[in-house]
Protein backbone atom coordinates (compact mmCIF):
# COMPACT_ATOMS: atom_id res chain seq x y z
CA UNK A 1 0.00 0.00 0.00
CA UNK A 2 1.24 3.27 -1.49
CA UNK A 3 1.46 6.00 1.38
CA UNK A 4 3.48 9.37 0.73
CA UNK A 5 5.41 10.61 3.62
CA UNK A 6 4.40 13.97 2.38
CA UNK A 7 0.88 14.03 2.72
CA UNK A 8 -1.49 13.82 5.23
CA UNK A 9 -4.43 11.23 5.81
CA UNK A 10 -7.54 10.91 7.35
CA UNK A 11 -9.75 7.77 8.95
CA UNK A 12 -11.76 7.94 5.95
CA UNK A 13 -9.71 7.59 3.40
CA UNK A 14 -8.70 10.98 1.90
CA UNK A 15 -5.07 12.42 1.28
CA UNK A 16 -4.44 16.30 1.71
CA UNK A 17 -1.13 17.86 0.34
CA UNK A 18 0.10 21.37 1.68
CA UNK A 19 1.01 23.94 -0.75
CA UNK A 20 1.71 27.14 -0.28
CA UNK A 21 -0.20 30.52 0.73
CA UNK A 22 -2.53 27.93 2.63
CA UNK A 23 -3.67 26.01 -0.08
CA UNK A 24 -3.95 21.88 -0.45
CA UNK A 25 -4.99 19.58 -2.69
CA UNK A 26 -7.50 16.27 -1.74
CA UNK A 27 -7.73 13.15 -3.01
CA UNK A 28 -8.37 9.48 -1.89
CA UNK A 29 -5.91 7.22 -1.17
CA UNK A 30 -4.42 3.93 -3.06
CA UNK A 31 -6.19 2.39 -0.82
CA UNK A 32 -9.58 3.90 -1.16
CA UNK A 33 -9.11 3.70 -4.57
CA UNK A 34 -8.44 -0.16 -4.15
CA UNK A 35 -11.04 -0.79 -2.25
CA UNK A 36 -13.65 0.68 -4.32
CA UNK A 37 -12.21 -1.65 -7.62
CA UNK A 38 -12.66 0.39 -10.98
CA UNK A 39 -14.29 3.80 -10.65
CA UNK A 40 -16.18 4.79 -12.95
CA UNK A 41 -17.57 8.89 -11.79
CA UNK A 42 -16.39 11.61 -9.58
CA UNK A 43 -18.69 13.49 -8.56
CA UNK A 44 -17.31 17.02 -8.20
CA UNK A 45 -18.24 20.37 -6.11
CA UNK A 46 -18.32 23.89 -7.69
CA UNK A 47 -16.09 26.11 -7.37
CA UNK A 48 -16.17 28.65 -4.48
CA UNK A 49 -18.10 26.56 -2.30
CA UNK A 50 -16.94 26.41 1.45
CA UNK A 51 -17.14 23.40 2.84
CA UNK A 52 -16.68 22.55 6.44
CA UNK A 53 -14.65 19.99 7.96
CA UNK A 54 -16.20 16.47 7.87
CA UNK A 55 -18.80 17.55 5.77
CA UNK A 56 -19.50 15.12 2.12
CA UNK A 57 -17.72 17.27 -0.77
CA UNK A 58 -18.60 14.86 -3.42
CA UNK A 59 -19.28 10.85 -4.18
CA UNK A 60 -16.41 8.44 -6.13
CA UNK A 61 -18.69 5.56 -7.18
CA UNK A 62 -17.04 2.51 -8.81
CA UNK A 63 -18.76 -0.32 -10.53
CA UNK A 64 -19.40 -2.01 -7.04
CA UNK A 65 -20.89 0.95 -4.99
CA UNK A 66 -20.70 4.63 -4.37
CA UNK A 67 -18.83 5.69 -1.57
CA UNK A 68 -19.13 9.63 -0.26
CA UNK A 69 -15.92 12.25 0.26
CA UNK A 70 -15.30 13.46 3.45
CA UNK A 71 -13.32 17.09 3.97
CA UNK A 72 -10.42 16.77 6.03
CA UNK A 73 -10.61 20.20 7.41
CA UNK A 74 -12.59 23.85 6.66
CA UNK A 75 -11.76 24.80 3.16
CA UNK A 76 -12.93 26.81 0.21
CA UNK A 77 -13.07 25.08 -3.12
CA UNK A 78 -10.96 27.11 -5.84
CA UNK A 79 -10.26 23.82 -8.67
CA UNK A 80 -12.40 20.57 -8.94
CA UNK A 81 -9.93 18.21 -11.31
CA UNK A 82 -12.63 18.20 -14.47
CA UNK A 83 -10.02 15.37 -15.87
CA UNK A 84 -12.18 13.23 -13.83
CA UNK A 85 -15.61 13.36 -15.62
CA UNK A 86 -14.15 11.82 -18.18
CA UNK A 87 -11.54 9.64 -17.16
CA UNK A 88 -12.61 8.99 -13.84
CA UNK A 89 -9.98 5.88 -13.56
CA UNK A 90 -6.79 8.32 -13.06
CA UNK A 91 -7.95 7.61 -9.57
CA UNK A 92 -7.41 4.39 -9.80
CA UNK A 93 -4.40 4.53 -12.05
CA UNK A 94 -2.89 7.61 -9.92
CA UNK A 95 -4.40 8.39 -7.08
CA UNK A 96 -1.69 10.85 -5.63
CA UNK A 97 -0.98 12.77 -8.48
CA UNK A 98 -3.30 12.93 -12.11
CA UNK A 99 -5.96 11.31 -10.20
CA UNK A 100 -6.59 14.72 -7.48
CA UNK A 101 -9.87 15.40 -6.78
CA UNK A 102 -9.75 19.55 -5.91
CA UNK A 103 -7.86 21.99 -5.18
CA UNK A 104 -8.88 24.45 -1.85
CA UNK A 105 -8.11 27.29 0.43
CA UNK A 106 -7.17 26.06 3.92
CA UNK A 107 -9.32 28.23 5.85
CA UNK A 108 -8.70 26.74 9.58
CA UNK A 109 -4.70 25.86 9.38
CA UNK A 110 -4.93 24.52 13.07
CA UNK A 111 -7.33 21.69 11.60
CA UNK A 112 -4.29 20.46 10.03
CA UNK A 113 -2.69 18.85 13.31
CA UNK A 114 -5.45 16.60 14.02
CA UNK A 115 -4.35 14.55 10.67
CA UNK A 116 -2.69 11.32 10.61
CA UNK A 117 0.93 11.12 9.16
CA UNK A 118 1.70 8.13 6.59
CA UNK A 119 2.59 6.07 9.33
CA UNK A 120 -0.26 6.32 11.31
CA UNK A 121 -2.36 5.95 8.35
CA UNK A 122 -0.43 2.93 7.58
CA UNK A 123 -1.54 1.30 10.59
CA UNK A 124 -5.10 2.31 10.33
CA UNK A 125 -5.54 0.94 6.92
CA UNK A 126 -4.17 -2.13 8.12
CA UNK A 127 -7.37 -3.24 10.18
CA UNK B 1 -23.05 -15.89 10.49
CA UNK B 2 -22.62 -20.19 9.43
CA UNK B 3 -19.35 -20.84 7.68
CA UNK B 4 -19.01 -19.56 3.88
CA UNK B 5 -18.83 -22.44 1.61
CA UNK B 6 -16.01 -22.81 -1.19
CA UNK B 7 -15.75 -24.28 -4.56
CA UNK B 8 -13.16 -26.75 -6.00
CA UNK B 9 -11.59 -23.60 -7.32
CA UNK B 10 -11.51 -21.77 -4.16
CA UNK B 11 -7.46 -21.85 -3.90
CA UNK B 12 -6.93 -21.25 -7.24
CA UNK B 13 -8.90 -18.13 -7.11
CA UNK B 14 -7.04 -16.95 -3.79
CA UNK B 15 -3.81 -17.62 -5.81
CA UNK B 16 -4.36 -15.78 -8.59
CA UNK B 17 -5.70 -12.66 -6.36
CA UNK B 18 -9.34 -13.37 -6.15
CA UNK B 19 -10.86 -10.76 -3.86
CA UNK B 20 -13.74 -12.74 -2.22
CA UNK B 21 -16.79 -12.11 -1.11
CA UNK B 22 -19.83 -13.96 0.55
CA UNK B 23 -22.42 -14.45 -2.32
CA UNK B 24 -25.33 -16.87 -1.59
CA UNK B 25 -23.23 -18.53 1.50
CA UNK B 26 -20.21 -19.45 -0.67
CA UNK B 27 -17.06 -17.70 -0.93
CA UNK B 28 -16.60 -16.67 -4.38
CA UNK B 29 -14.24 -13.87 -6.30
CA UNK B 30 -15.78 -11.01 -7.56
CA UNK B 31 -13.10 -9.76 -9.26
CA UNK B 32 -9.27 -10.64 -9.91
CA UNK B 33 -7.62 -7.40 -11.46
CA UNK B 34 -10.41 -5.08 -12.81
CA UNK B 35 -13.81 -5.54 -13.29
CA UNK B 36 -13.68 -3.45 -16.44
CA UNK B 37 -10.84 -5.46 -17.73
CA UNK B 38 -11.99 -8.65 -17.12
CA UNK B 39 -15.63 -7.77 -18.86
CA UNK B 40 -13.53 -6.04 -21.87
CA UNK B 41 -11.50 -9.01 -21.91
CA UNK B 42 -14.26 -11.32 -22.38
CA UNK B 43 -16.04 -9.66 -24.96
CA UNK B 44 -12.63 -9.88 -26.95
CA UNK B 45 -11.06 -12.76 -25.78
CA UNK B 46 -12.14 -15.07 -23.39
CA UNK B 47 -12.58 -15.03 -19.91
CA UNK B 48 -12.48 -18.64 -17.51
CA UNK B 49 -15.39 -18.20 -14.15
CA UNK B 50 -15.81 -20.71 -11.77
CA UNK B 51 -19.46 -21.32 -11.57
CA UNK B 52 -19.29 -24.10 -9.16
CA UNK B 53 -21.86 -22.28 -6.88
CA UNK B 54 -25.00 -22.96 -8.64
CA UNK B 55 -27.19 -25.88 -7.86
CA UNK B 56 -27.68 -29.32 -9.97
CA UNK B 57 -30.33 -31.51 -9.59
CA UNK B 58 -31.14 -34.82 -11.32
CA UNK B 59 -35.18 -35.28 -12.33
CA UNK B 60 -35.17 -39.39 -13.61
CA UNK B 61 -37.88 -41.62 -13.82
CA UNK B 62 -40.34 -43.03 -15.87
CA UNK B 63 -42.45 -39.63 -15.86
CA UNK B 64 -39.60 -37.38 -16.05
CA UNK B 65 -41.12 -35.42 -18.75
CA UNK B 66 -44.84 -35.12 -17.25
CA UNK B 67 -43.10 -34.10 -14.11
CA UNK B 68 -41.14 -31.07 -15.67
CA UNK B 69 -44.02 -29.98 -18.27
CA UNK B 70 -46.00 -29.45 -14.46
CA UNK B 71 -43.40 -27.52 -12.56
CA UNK B 72 -41.71 -25.75 -15.45
CA UNK B 73 -43.43 -23.33 -17.64
CA UNK B 74 -41.68 -24.07 -20.65
CA UNK B 75 -42.26 -27.59 -22.89
CA UNK B 76 -40.01 -30.70 -21.92
CA UNK B 77 -42.00 -33.09 -23.88
CA UNK B 78 -40.31 -33.53 -27.52
CA UNK B 79 -36.88 -32.07 -26.41
CA UNK B 80 -34.11 -34.10 -28.62
CA UNK B 81 -31.50 -36.04 -26.03
CA UNK B 82 -28.79 -33.55 -25.63
CA UNK B 83 -30.78 -30.22 -26.36
CA UNK B 84 -30.44 -27.52 -22.98
CA UNK B 85 -33.85 -25.42 -22.17
CA UNK B 86 -34.11 -22.17 -20.70
CA UNK B 87 -36.96 -22.41 -18.32
CA UNK B 88 -39.23 -20.71 -15.24
CA UNK B 89 -40.08 -22.37 -12.49
CA UNK B 90 -43.13 -20.69 -11.39
CA UNK B 91 -45.26 -20.26 -8.03
CA UNK B 92 -49.05 -20.83 -8.61
CA UNK B 93 -49.00 -17.04 -8.08
CA UNK B 94 -47.42 -16.56 -11.43
CA UNK B 95 -44.32 -15.56 -9.54
CA UNK B 96 -40.92 -17.19 -10.35
CA UNK B 97 -39.51 -19.97 -7.84
CA UNK B 98 -35.65 -20.14 -9.91
CA UNK B 99 -34.79 -19.86 -13.73
CA UNK B 100 -32.70 -22.75 -14.89
CA UNK B 101 -31.21 -24.62 -17.71
CA UNK B 102 -32.30 -28.24 -18.34
CA UNK B 103 -30.38 -30.87 -19.69
CA UNK B 104 -31.96 -33.78 -21.23
CA UNK B 105 -29.40 -36.60 -21.14
CA UNK B 106 -31.40 -39.20 -21.92
CA UNK B 107 -35.47 -40.46 -22.51
CA UNK B 108 -36.64 -40.08 -18.71
CA UNK B 109 -32.81 -38.75 -16.86
CA UNK B 110 -32.74 -34.64 -16.70
CA UNK B 111 -29.86 -32.93 -15.23
CA UNK B 112 -31.57 -29.56 -14.22
CA UNK B 113 -29.02 -26.01 -12.99
CA UNK B 114 -30.33 -23.76 -10.57
CA UNK B 115 -28.94 -20.37 -9.35
CA UNK B 116 -27.05 -21.12 -6.10
CA UNK B 117 -29.40 -18.53 -3.94
CA UNK B 118 -32.23 -20.84 -4.60
CA UNK B 119 -31.07 -24.03 -4.79
CA UNK B 120 -32.33 -25.25 -1.39
CA UNK B 121 -35.83 -23.38 -2.15
CA UNK B 122 -35.85 -24.96 -6.03
CA UNK B 123 -34.76 -28.56 -4.81
CA UNK B 124 -37.56 -28.15 -1.94
CA UNK B 125 -40.44 -27.24 -4.48
CA UNK B 126 -39.22 -29.72 -6.92
CA UNK B 127 -39.50 -32.62 -4.32
CA UNK B 128 -42.66 -31.27 -2.81
CA UNK B 129 -44.38 -31.50 -6.15
CA UNK B 130 -43.14 -35.17 -7.13
CA UNK B 131 -46.65 -36.56 -5.60
CA UNK B 132 -47.66 -39.40 -7.65
CA UNK B 133 -45.53 -38.61 -10.80
CA UNK B 134 -42.86 -41.65 -11.00
CA UNK B 135 -39.40 -39.72 -10.81
CA UNK B 136 -36.74 -39.06 -8.47
CA UNK B 137 -35.32 -35.43 -7.76
CA UNK B 138 -32.18 -35.47 -6.29
CA UNK B 139 -29.52 -32.82 -5.27
CA UNK B 140 -26.12 -33.44 -6.93
CA UNK B 141 -24.75 -30.32 -6.26
CA UNK B 142 -21.51 -31.56 -4.61
CA UNK B 143 -20.71 -34.40 -7.16
CA UNK B 144 -20.02 -30.75 -10.20
CA UNK B 145 -17.75 -28.16 -10.41
CA UNK B 146 -18.82 -25.43 -12.93
CA UNK B 147 -16.58 -23.89 -15.26
CA UNK B 148 -17.72 -21.50 -17.68
CA UNK B 149 -15.01 -20.27 -20.06
CA UNK B 150 -16.75 -17.33 -22.31
CA UNK B 151 -15.80 -15.20 -25.30
CA UNK B 152 -14.96 -15.56 -29.07
CA UNK B 153 -11.51 -17.51 -28.51
CA UNK B 154 -13.37 -20.07 -26.54
CA UNK B 155 -13.01 -22.56 -28.90
CA UNK B 156 -9.70 -21.50 -29.88
CA UNK B 157 -8.78 -22.15 -26.57
CA UNK B 158 -10.06 -25.67 -26.00
CA UNK B 159 -9.50 -27.52 -29.12
CA UNK B 160 -6.30 -28.14 -28.92
CA UNK B 161 -6.91 -30.08 -25.61
CA UNK B 162 -10.32 -31.75 -26.11
CA UNK B 163 -11.98 -34.23 -28.24
CA UNK B 164 -15.21 -32.44 -28.62
CA UNK B 165 -16.16 -31.29 -32.04
CA UNK B 166 -16.70 -27.69 -30.78
CA UNK B 167 -17.83 -26.68 -35.03
CA UNK B 168 -21.03 -29.09 -34.61
CA UNK B 169 -21.90 -28.19 -30.85
CA UNK B 170 -24.67 -25.94 -32.03
CA UNK B 171 -25.77 -22.99 -29.30
CA UNK B 172 -28.24 -24.64 -26.33
CA UNK B 173 -26.34 -28.22 -26.93
CA UNK B 174 -24.42 -29.95 -25.22
CA UNK B 175 -22.12 -33.57 -25.70
CA UNK B 176 -19.79 -35.49 -23.47
CA UNK B 177 -15.98 -35.39 -24.02
CA UNK B 178 -13.18 -34.49 -22.77
CA UNK B 179 -11.24 -31.07 -21.59
CA UNK B 180 -7.93 -32.08 -20.85
CA UNK B 181 -7.32 -34.80 -18.54
CA UNK B 182 -11.21 -34.66 -17.35
CA UNK B 183 -14.57 -36.05 -18.85
CA UNK B 184 -16.98 -32.82 -19.02
CA UNK B 185 -20.56 -32.28 -20.00
CA UNK B 186 -19.85 -29.68 -22.34
CA UNK B 187 -22.91 -27.37 -23.15
CA UNK B 188 -22.39 -24.66 -25.56
CA UNK B 189 -24.64 -21.92 -23.47
CA UNK B 190 -23.14 -18.95 -20.86
CA UNK B 191 -24.59 -15.57 -19.62
CA UNK B 192 -22.66 -13.63 -21.18
CA UNK B 193 -23.48 -13.08 -25.03
CA UNK B 194 -20.32 -14.80 -26.13
CA UNK B 195 -19.53 -17.76 -27.99
CA UNK B 196 -18.83 -20.36 -24.79
CA UNK B 197 -19.34 -23.46 -22.91
CA UNK B 198 -20.12 -24.68 -19.55
CA UNK B 199 -18.37 -27.35 -18.63
CA UNK B 200 -19.92 -29.62 -15.43
CA UNK B 201 -17.16 -31.68 -14.75
CA UNK B 202 -16.06 -34.14 -11.46
CA UNK B 203 -14.76 -31.49 -8.33
CA UNK B 204 -11.73 -33.18 -8.30
CA UNK B 205 -10.61 -32.92 -11.74
CA UNK B 206 -11.76 -28.86 -11.30
CA UNK B 207 -8.53 -26.90 -10.36
CA UNK B 208 -6.79 -29.40 -12.90
CA UNK B 209 -8.88 -28.26 -15.90
CA UNK B 210 -9.02 -24.60 -14.65
CA UNK B 211 -4.86 -24.58 -14.71
CA UNK B 212 -5.00 -26.41 -17.87
CA UNK B 213 -7.42 -24.10 -19.76
CA UNK B 214 -5.50 -21.17 -18.53
CA UNK B 215 -1.83 -22.66 -19.85
CA UNK B 216 -3.50 -23.55 -23.47
CA UNK B 217 -4.78 -19.69 -23.32
CA UNK B 218 -1.46 -18.13 -22.15
CA UNK B 219 -0.49 -15.24 -24.33
CA UNK B 220 -4.04 -15.29 -25.95
CA UNK B 221 -5.04 -12.18 -23.32
CA UNK B 222 -7.74 -15.04 -21.94
CA UNK B 223 -8.42 -13.62 -18.22
CA UNK B 224 -9.84 -15.50 -14.82
CA UNK B 225 -13.41 -13.67 -14.28
CA UNK B 226 -15.11 -13.00 -11.51
CA UNK B 227 -18.68 -12.25 -10.44
CA UNK B 228 -18.70 -8.24 -11.05
CA UNK B 229 -17.57 -9.22 -14.65
CA UNK B 230 -20.41 -12.09 -15.02
CA UNK B 231 -23.32 -9.36 -13.89
CA UNK B 232 -22.19 -6.89 -16.01
CA UNK B 233 -21.55 -8.74 -18.90
CA UNK B 234 -25.27 -10.29 -18.54
CA UNK B 235 -27.17 -7.17 -18.44
CA UNK B 236 -25.10 -5.51 -21.35
CA UNK B 237 -26.81 -8.75 -23.00
CA UNK B 238 -30.04 -8.06 -21.44
CA UNK B 239 -30.40 -11.30 -19.32
CA UNK B 240 -32.47 -11.62 -16.69
CA UNK B 241 -30.79 -12.33 -13.08
CA UNK B 242 -33.28 -13.40 -10.05
CA UNK B 243 -33.78 -11.33 -7.40
CA UNK B 244 -33.70 -8.73 -10.00
CA UNK B 245 -35.96 -9.05 -13.39
CA UNK B 246 -37.42 -11.87 -12.13
CA UNK B 247 -38.62 -12.98 -8.09
CA UNK B 248 -41.22 -14.58 -6.21
CA UNK B 249 -43.55 -11.12 -6.78
CA UNK B 250 -41.99 -10.52 -10.70
CA UNK B 251 -43.80 -12.54 -13.09
CA UNK B 252 -42.44 -13.82 -16.63
CA UNK B 253 -45.36 -11.52 -18.33
CA UNK B 254 -44.08 -8.44 -16.20
CA UNK B 255 -40.24 -9.65 -17.02
CA UNK B 256 -40.56 -10.00 -21.05
CA UNK B 257 -40.71 -13.82 -20.49
CA UNK B 258 -43.35 -15.43 -21.98
CA UNK B 259 -41.11 -17.44 -24.66
CA UNK B 260 -40.14 -19.38 -21.68
CA UNK B 261 -43.66 -20.27 -21.18
CA UNK B 262 -45.77 -22.41 -23.20
CA UNK B 263 -49.50 -21.75 -22.16
CA UNK B 264 -50.31 -23.65 -25.22
CA UNK B 265 -48.50 -26.92 -24.09
CA UNK B 266 -51.25 -30.00 -23.25
CA UNK B 267 -50.58 -30.24 -19.66
CA UNK B 268 -51.42 -27.73 -16.97
CA UNK B 269 -48.17 -26.28 -14.91
CA UNK B 270 -48.10 -24.69 -12.18
CA UNK B 271 -48.55 -20.83 -12.24
CA UNK B 272 -50.49 -21.46 -15.51
CA UNK B 273 -53.73 -19.59 -14.62
CA UNK B 274 -52.27 -16.60 -13.00
CA UNK B 275 -50.06 -16.34 -16.04
CA UNK B 276 -52.73 -16.39 -18.25
CA UNK B 277 -54.89 -13.87 -16.35
CA UNK B 278 -51.94 -11.26 -16.41
CA UNK B 279 -51.54 -11.92 -19.30
CA UNK B 280 -55.04 -11.25 -20.79
CA UNK B 281 -55.58 -8.39 -18.45
CA UNK B 282 -52.55 -6.79 -19.36
CA UNK B 283 -49.67 -6.66 -16.57
CA UNK B 284 -50.01 -3.87 -13.81
CA UNK B 285 -45.77 -3.71 -13.92
CA UNK B 286 -42.92 -4.51 -16.72
CA UNK B 287 -39.12 -4.49 -16.68
CA UNK B 288 -37.82 -2.37 -19.40
CA UNK B 289 -33.93 -1.77 -19.88
CA UNK B 290 -32.57 1.72 -19.92
CA UNK B 291 -29.63 3.79 -20.49
CA UNK B 292 -28.20 6.77 -18.93
CA UNK B 293 -26.61 8.88 -21.61
CA UNK B 294 -23.75 9.37 -18.00
CA UNK B 295 -21.58 7.69 -16.24
CA UNK B 296 -22.84 7.59 -13.31
CA UNK B 297 -25.20 4.15 -12.25
CA UNK B 298 -28.73 3.95 -11.42
CA UNK B 299 -28.31 1.39 -8.71
CA UNK B 300 -31.01 -1.37 -7.55
CA UNK B 301 -33.82 0.64 -5.34
CA UNK B 302 -33.46 3.97 -7.08
CA UNK B 303 -36.84 5.77 -7.87
CA UNK B 304 -38.13 6.00 -11.75
CA UNK B 305 -40.08 9.09 -12.01
CA UNK B 306 -42.53 10.01 -15.07
CA UNK B 307 -42.30 13.45 -14.66
CA UNK B 308 -43.32 13.99 -10.61
CA UNK B 309 -44.48 11.12 -10.63
CA UNK B 310 -42.52 7.75 -9.13
CA UNK B 311 -43.78 4.87 -11.51
CA UNK B 312 -41.14 2.33 -10.27
CA UNK B 313 -37.74 1.80 -8.95
CA UNK B 314 -34.38 0.01 -10.72
CA UNK B 315 -33.83 -3.12 -10.55
CA UNK B 316 -30.58 -3.72 -11.86
CA UNK B 317 -27.76 -0.95 -12.17
CA UNK B 318 -23.91 -1.50 -13.41
CA UNK B 319 -21.69 0.28 -15.68
CA UNK B 320 -21.44 -0.91 -19.40
CA UNK B 321 -17.71 -0.80 -20.19
CA UNK B 322 -18.66 -1.35 -23.93
CA UNK B 323 -20.74 1.79 -24.07
CA UNK B 324 -19.17 3.51 -21.51
CA UNK B 325 -22.12 4.54 -19.87
CA UNK B 326 -24.34 3.43 -16.60
CA UNK B 327 -27.28 1.26 -17.82
CA UNK B 328 -29.79 -0.61 -16.20
CA UNK B 329 -32.92 -2.32 -15.70
CA UNK B 330 -36.42 -0.93 -13.74
CA UNK B 331 -39.81 -2.23 -13.22
CA UNK B 332 -42.32 0.32 -13.67
CA UNK B 333 -45.87 0.97 -14.07
CA UNK B 334 -47.15 -0.78 -17.54
CA UNK B 335 -48.47 2.50 -19.00
CA UNK B 336 -44.88 3.95 -18.46
CA UNK B 337 -43.20 1.81 -20.76
CA UNK B 338 -43.28 4.20 -23.50
CA UNK B 339 -42.75 7.58 -21.52
CA UNK B 340 -40.09 10.37 -21.22
CA UNK B 341 -38.72 8.27 -17.61
CA UNK B 342 -36.06 9.75 -15.39
CA UNK B 343 -34.27 8.61 -12.77
CA UNK B 344 -33.39 10.04 -9.05
CA UNK B 345 -29.29 10.44 -9.51
CA UNK B 346 -27.78 11.92 -5.92
CA UNK B 347 -30.10 15.22 -6.03
CA UNK B 348 -30.99 15.46 -9.29
CA UNK B 349 -33.10 13.95 -11.92
CA UNK B 350 -31.56 12.77 -14.85
CA UNK B 351 -33.56 11.32 -17.83
CA UNK B 352 -33.07 7.79 -19.02
CA UNK B 353 -33.30 6.30 -22.74
CA UNK B 354 -36.16 2.84 -23.08
CA UNK B 355 -34.00 0.68 -25.09
CA UNK B 356 -34.72 -2.86 -26.22
CA UNK B 357 -32.04 -4.96 -25.23
CA UNK B 358 -29.24 -6.21 -25.49
CA UNK B 359 -26.84 -3.35 -25.02
CA UNK B 360 -24.59 -4.07 -27.61
CA UNK B 361 -24.32 -6.56 -30.74
CA UNK B 362 -23.56 -9.80 -29.37
CA UNK B 363 -22.20 -12.82 -30.60
CA UNK B 364 -24.45 -14.22 -33.30
CA UNK B 365 -23.55 -17.74 -33.00
CA UNK B 366 -24.03 -16.99 -28.87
Amino acid sequence: MNTPSDLKYTKDHEWLKLLDNDEAIVGITDFAQQSLGDITFVELPEEGDTIDQGATFGVVESVKAASDLFMPIDVEVLEANSELEDAPEKVNQSPYEEGWIIKVKVLNPSQLDELMDSPAYQELAKD
Amino acid sequence: MSQLRRTPLYDLNKAHGGRMVDFAGWEMPVQFTSIIEEHKAVRSVAGLFDASHMGEVTVAGKDAEAFLDYVLTNRVTGMEKGRVLYSLMCYETGGVVDDLLVYKRDVGDYLLCLNASNKEKGVQWLTEHVGDFEVEARDVSDDYALIALQGPKAFDILRHISDADFRSLRYYHFTEGTIGSSPCLISRTGYTGELGVELFLKPDYAEEVAEEILREGEGTGLVLAGLGARDSLRLEAGYSLYGHEISETISPVQANLMWTVKLKKTSDFIGKAAIESEKSQGPAKRIVFFRTGGRRIARQGTAVFNGDEQVGEVVSGTFSPMLSEAIGSALVNAECVQAELSVELGRKREPVSIVKPPFIELNPQA
